[in-house]
């Protein structure tokens, strides 16, 4: 089972829904690899849907197990793409060129939910229009606050900035303007003293 | 402190037919003071004294918000309505002194918003002519499709199409024309907001068609003032007050209250803005509810818009 329930934290934290079939003017989807199990049961609901539905698929190490499936779901676009930065400017062209009533719907990591959503505000979607559904890795795409880099997929806690190279604690406090959690420095006063990493919610 | 919105003395400068429904009222300040601005949409109370008879109606503000030199209203003829907009044609003239309450706003523009689809049927029209005046300073980017029974009818329809050819379209019944609202509302950029205001029909029409096709209730905007409805008197127990009264059958609950002196909270007596609910203590009878505020399970017997509801029976007690 792909899901993962996050336990109670800040209000900074996002939490995520669970995708349904909603009436609207068009039917756009992003996902990347479980994710596609959450597309797979709003098709499941409402096949019709999906046949008018603009899928844009990055299966992230899953090869084609969920390729085929979404295939055999027969919406209107199936667009695979190698990573989310490769569909970043097919996904702006289809957010600014939905109508107001479309739908649109968001499942798989947090990295990808949390980038797209932004994107989708930022074009003028309305927030209502947007549903989520966590699916698959609970790893987060986490920014350094010292040297402002981003590192996607981080999994552990502490972990080492890509960028700058600092020991990082990794909070709960998101960003949705960035959509990243923040990391801070967890061995500022005392260099040195790093606790031992460890794996996100295990 | 009255439970309403505040008062504007205000002397009638201007009476303008617009054709053979529609006058034109505008007002400056009674003393020369500047009237205060208002967001485009805001509504005005007017106050009417009839001989006997007061009547306070809501009316829409269609001149230039930021404008303070004066206010106008337009007024639309009601024969089978209660009087308000007879009175107002065919007593009030020039130099008259009126009050009005302050301005009200229950359809105010989203700024938020990318783009603002407007939708008038008929005299609501008039909101959109303070909005779009609104939007002209701060540079938003509105349409508005306005429908009407006939070119003649159409009021500002030509004012508003020569200023605005691009973004002004007018639709005429009797020309078979319809706002073609699928399409429309089937094509808006992302954050487009949605208003109309007009009567009943249309707005039932634009929120439908709207939320079938996905829209957002909170990009979707609606105003209707309803009149208050004439029926059989009724006797109405007021316990805070200690008073019990008729409501005639010309006169609404929340005019009935006022003319015995109980200062009853309102701001639109239109049904609209839920100021003025009020709770019920008791009933033997049934509730005649014409608002749009309160919701189906408090329309049971626990609460009562005074401002265009009324009742039928043998004993109601109110919590006023």
């Amino acid at each position: 089972m792909s899901r993962f329930h996050f336990p109670p934290s800040i209000h900074s934290r996002p939490v995520y829904g669970t995708l349904a079939p909603r009436a609207g003017a068009a039917q756009i989807m992003l996902a990347d690899a479980e994710g596609a199990e959450a597309i797979l049961s709003v098709a499941q609901a409402d096949p019709e849907l999906m046949r008018r539905a603009h899928v844009i698929y990055i299966p992230k190490g899953t090869g084609d197990r969920f390729t085929d499936p979404l295939r055999a779901a027969a919406p209107d676009i199936l667009h695979i793409a190698p990573s989310y930065g490769a569909c970043t400017q097919r996904l702006h062209r289809v957010f600014s060129a939905a109508p107001m009533g479309a739908q649109i719907y968001l499942a798989g990591t947090e990295g990808l939910i949390g980038q797209a959503m932004a994107l989708a505000l930022q074009i003028g979607i309305p927030k209502s229009a947007i549903q989520t559904e966590h699916r698959g890795s609970v790893a987060r795409r986490v920014q350094c606050v010292h040297c402002k880099g981003i590192t996607e997929d981080v999994m552990t806690d502490p972990f080492q900035c890509g960028h700058c190279g600092l020991n990082l604690f990794v909070r709960d406090h998101y960003s949705r303007r960035l959509a990243a959690f923040q990391g801070v420095c967890i061995d500022a006063e005392d260099p040195g003293n790093v606790p031992a990493p460890v794996e996100l919610y295990s | 402190m009255s439970a309403g919105p505040g008062k504007l003395p205000v002397i009638v400068t201007a009476k303008v037919k617009l054709n053979d429904l529609v006058t034109r009222f505008e007002f400056a300040h009674a003393d020369g003071k500047p009237l205060p601005p208002f967001s485009g949409g805001a509504h005005t109370v007017v106050e009417m004294r009839d001989g006997d008879v007061t009547r306070l109606n809501p009316y829409s503000l269609m001149s230039d918000p930021v404008d303070p030199t004066h206010y106008a209203i337009s007024v639309r003829r009601d024969a089978a309505g209660r009087g308000g907009s007879m009175f107002l044609h065919d007593k009030v003239q020039v130099g008259d002194r009126l009050v009005l309450g302050t301005p009200v706003n229950l359809f105010a523009l989203d700024l938020t918003a990318r783009k603002h689809l407007m939708i008038a049927g008929g005299i609501g029209v008039t909101p959109f002519v303070a909005q779009i005046k609104q939007l002209q300073t701060t540079g938003g980017a509105f349409e508005l499709h306005y429908s009407a029974r006939s070119q003649a009818l159409a009021s500002y329809a030509d004012d508003l199409r020569a200023a605005h050819p691009k973004r002004v379209k007018l639709y005429l019944d009797d020309q078979s024309q319809q706002i073609p609202l699928e399409r429309l509302l089937s094509g808006q950029p992302p954050g487009t907001h949605v208003y109309v205001c007009g009567p009943r029909g249309m707005i039932d029409w634009v929120l439908a068609t709207a939320e079938r096709l996905g829209w957002p209730p909170e990009a979707v905007h609606s105003e209707e003032f309803l009149a208050p409805q004439s029926g059989k008197p009724f006797d109405v127990e007021l316990a805070q007050s200690g008073k019990t009264i008729t409501v005639g059958e010309h006169e609404s609950l929340l005019e009935a209250m006022e003319r015995e002196g109980v200062d009853a909270p309102y701001l639109c007596r239109g049904g609209a803005c839920g100021q003025c609910e009020t709770g019920v203590i008791a009933h033997d009878g049934t509730f005649q509810h014409h608002d749009h505020w309160l919701e189906d399970d408090e329309r049971d017997g626990s609460k009562i818009m005074p401002c265009v509801s009324r009742f039928e029976g043998t004993r109601l007690v109110l919590d006023r």
